[in-house]
This record gives C-alpha cells, structure tokens and sequence, in this order.
C-alpha cells in the first residue's frame, strides 16, 4: 500500500464499545484525534449488541438507562469531536514504525498510522458463530457462509440455511428468488425471527417454493471445501442425506479475542496487563482500557472503563506532543474546553 | 443441591448450587468453561447445556424469552436449556446436565 493510502491521526481507538467511546471524549478535550475500528458495523460493542434494550442502574448520575440509549448519548457526547468510524472492519496487525510511531492495518486494507494506540475491545472481537460440525472450518469461505456479502454468488445455488432468527429468515426471503432450490433448517417448528418474516417464509412453503425441515447440520460431505451435501438429523433423530453446494449458518455473534492474540503483547488469560496510572500495557505507547484489561482489583464495569480512558489520556497527551504542558481543568469552568465541546 | 456436570471432554463434575443462584453461575464458580457471555441476561444462549433424561421434564418450563434465544445456540437439541434461566432449589437436588459444545 502506498504512503498517501495511510490515514494519519494522532490515536487509534481498536473497539467502538461504550469505553472506545468516551477514550474518543477524554482524548478530544486534550486535542487528540481519534479513529475507531470495530468489526461490528455499529459503535455499541456489547450495549449495542447484547442488551440495547435492556436497563443499566449503575452509570453515575443516570439512574437508568438502557444500552443503546447509553450508546446515543456517548455518541451525543463525542460528536464535537468528529471520531472517524471504520466499522464492519477487523484490525488484524499492528507494528511499529521507525519513526516511533504506529501503524494498524485492517482486513479491509484500511492501514491507519497513530503515536498511540489504545485497545478497547472488550471481550474480543464479535464474529459469527460456527456450529460444531466436524471440519467445517474446511469450507468456510468456499462453500460455508455466515454472511451475504454478495447476493449474486448464490444465483442458481442448491443452498441450505441454517438458523431461526432474523438473520435466517432475512436470507431466507432474500435469496429464494434467485436460487435454484433452498432448504431452511431449524431445531424447532419455531422461530425468534419477527412474525412477519415467518409468515412469508411459510408461505413460501407452502407454494412449494422452498423447504423446511426441523432438522440440524451433522456432517458436512464434499472435497477441497467444496460441499456436495450434508447429514441432517432430525427431531426424532432419523438422518438422511441432502445435496447442497452452500451451507449459510446463522447462530447471532460470539467474541473472540482474535487478531489482537498477534499483536506481540503481554496477554494473561485473553487480558491485557495494564499499570493503574498510565493503563498501558507493557508495551509502550499501547494502553489497554475497558473490558480487555486487567490489574489487581479490576471490574469489568463501564464506569471503571470511563476512569481508565480519562488517565489514559494524559498518557497518550504525553507520547503524542511531547514537551507540550498539560494543564488540568475542568469543563465547567474553562472557556477552553467549552469551545472544544461547541458549548461556547 | 447437587449438579452433576458433564464437560466437553465427558468428565464428570459434582459440584455445588447454592439456592436462589442459576445453574450457569454454579457452573462458572466450580471453573467450568462456559462462556456465559451476557452474564445471565438471556441474550447470547452460550451458556447452553443439554438437561439429563428425566431432569428435563421435572424443570420449571422455560419462558418464551428463553425459547427465543435458543435459537441462537448452535447445536440445540429436544433438552436444551439455558442455565442461566435454571434458578437452584433443593427440589432439583441431583440435576444431571451436560455442557453443549462451542
Ligand atoms: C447483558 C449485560 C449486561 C451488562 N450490564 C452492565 C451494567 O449494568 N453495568 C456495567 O457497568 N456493565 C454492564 N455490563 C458490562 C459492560 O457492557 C461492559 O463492561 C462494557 O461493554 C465494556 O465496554 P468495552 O468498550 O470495554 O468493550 P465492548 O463493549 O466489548 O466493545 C468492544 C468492541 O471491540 C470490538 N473489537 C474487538 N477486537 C476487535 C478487532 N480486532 N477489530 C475490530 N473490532 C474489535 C468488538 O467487536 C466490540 O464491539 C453488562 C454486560 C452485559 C453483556
Ligand atoms: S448467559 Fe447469556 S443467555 Fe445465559
């Protein structure tokens, strides 16, 4: 990639969660500029994605709030501040320059150069589900799908989804039209996915335009990654045999740790070891805050991860300008700060 | 109460429940691997376990909550249950399950 390709800032932020996002607040009042990078194609880490309807008693001051309504205030918060979002991209390496600096690339090729980087992702990245079927990772981008990226890939295929939420259903009705055949399966007559979306999909069966089974994936038959057919099982544990040349499980998200494992850093148990003055890691000019943390009385609460991302920022002030002062002040009181925030 | 836990390699684990907790939080005490993700929230069925023979049917039934996330666990079966949705009571003194794969 060539250098007027590389985006320059002064901090990459690795995780767009509640505490990526308030480090975007903290580093802004100090000048600092930020880009955030995160696989989800939202900011929210799990707020956003496990409960975002769900209440939070224990942010200072909000007696209660739900997690995406935390999410839109954070982003109310920050928006003075112009973060730059990378969304539904992975950081998969980080390196140091020899200029001091450093550099992240991402596997949509985005490659960002920063003085510091901060992690703030969380419980690790979230990544699609894999179903424990034997050696499915064999076929995974060749003929095992956990996303559409593009819908005419599967024109004229003898496709099988797999799954009972909205994911499921969505490609269920998406890509009947353009299939030769498509089978759903499910391990209930049953489905999470919205009523609406059912119906169609029923009725699609009905006319006999797909077909449904209550059944699960047992085995996965084919050469090279390329599926010829797989063992379904079903609700009275009978198996038999169907032809398919793509499987396109939907299970919702997990998080993995993922390429951060890579990165060269000190980790224990999936964490990274952080002081309690800097929360940087042992690498210099790398901090680590929020739930991929760790030091000696941790929580993995979100006002612990606002604390660690307001020091933090002093830390990285002082790698990205350095011999420049730091002066303490609070926002009430400094005219500064107050037209940093556009409050003024 | 007793749980009997069976892990992913088939060992089996006695271990303890006390009253008033989910079975997926005496599972995560006694240093089994599950996930448990949402932390009990019933919002990412990877706390997933399948419930022993008779056990299942001597269950409180499962809300329509947990029915639904179900649906995201990746190899349910006729006796899947989240633990998290499993409180402990002496009456289930003995639960035999066993923890779903990853
Ligand atoms: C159901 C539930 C209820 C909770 N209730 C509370 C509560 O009441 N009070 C409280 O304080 N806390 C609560 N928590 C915990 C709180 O949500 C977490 O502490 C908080 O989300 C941590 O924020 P974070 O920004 O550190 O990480 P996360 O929210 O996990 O976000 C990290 C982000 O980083 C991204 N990421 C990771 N690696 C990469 C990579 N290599 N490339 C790109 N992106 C990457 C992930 O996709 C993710 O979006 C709850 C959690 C759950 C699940
Ligand atoms: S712990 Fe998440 S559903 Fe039970």
């Amino acid at each position: 990639m060539s250098d007027d390709a590389t985006i320059e800032t002064d901090v990459i932020i690795i995780g767009a969660g509640p505490i990526g996002l308030f480090a975007v607040f903290e580093l802004g009042l100090l000048d600092l500029k930020c880009h955030l990078v995160d696989i989800l194609d939202r900011p929210g880490g799990q707020c956003a994605e496990l409960y975002p309807e769900k209440p939070i008693y224990d942010i200072p001051g909000i007696p209660i709030v739900t997690g995406q309504e935390l999410v839109d205030r954070l982003l109310e918060q920050i928006r003075a501040f112009h973060p730059h979002f990378h969304f539904s991209e992975m950081v998969q390496s980080l390196t140091k320059l020899p200029d001091g600096r450093w550099q992240i690339t991402t596997d949509a090729d985005t490659t960002i150069t920063a003085h510091a980087v901060v992690i703030a992702a969380g419980g690790g990245s979230f990544v699609p589900k894999r179903p424990p079927i034997p050696g499915i990772e064999n076929y995974e981008g060749k003929s095992v799908f956990y996303a559409v990226r593009k819908m005419e890939q599967f024109r004229g295929g003898n496709i099988l989804i797999a799954g009972g939420g909205d994911s499921a259903l969505d490609w269920t009705l998406n890509l009947a039209p353009i299939a030769k055949k498509l089978t759903l399966v499910h391990h209930r007559d049953g489905f999470r996915a919205s009523q609406h979306s059912v119906n169609q999909m029923r009725e699609l069966v009905n006319e006999g335009k797909i077909d449904f089974h209550v059944a699960s994936v047992k085995a996965l038959h084919g050469e090279d990654g390329v599926l010829d057919g797989v063992t379904l099982s079903g609700a009275d544990k009978t198996e038999w045999h169907h032809e398919t040349d793509a499987l396109l499980p939907f299970f919702g998200l997990t998080m993995k740790l993922g390429p951060i494992a890579n990165f060269g850093l000190n980790l224990h148990e999936n964490l990274v070891p952080v002081d309690t003055e800097k929360f940087e890691s042992t690498t210099p000019g790398i901090f680590a805050i929020g739930d991929i943390n760790t030091y000696p009385g941790k929580l993995k609460l979100i006002l612990s991860g606002f604390h660690e991302a307001a020091l933090m920022s002093q830390a990285a002030f002082r790698i990205a300008r350095p011999g420049e002062k730091l002066r303490f002040q609070y926002t009430t009181s400094s005219s500064s700060l107050q037209k940093k925030l556009g409050v003024n | 109460m007793k749980i009997i836990a069976t892990d992913r390699k088939g060992k089996i684990h006695e271990i303890d429940g006390n009253d008033g907790w989910t079975v997926m939080e005496a599972l995560r005490d006694a240093g089994l691997p599950i996930a448990a993700e949402c932390g009990g929230a019933c919002a990412c069925a990877t706390c997933h376990v399948y419930v022993d023979g008779e056990w299942f049917e001597k269950l409180p039934k499962q809300r329509a909550e947990e029915t639904d996330m179900l649906d995201m666990a990746v190899a349910a079966e006729s006796n899947s249950r989240l633990s998290c949705q499993i409180t402990c009571t002496p009456t289930l003194d003995g639960l035999k399950v066993t923890l779903a794969p990853e």
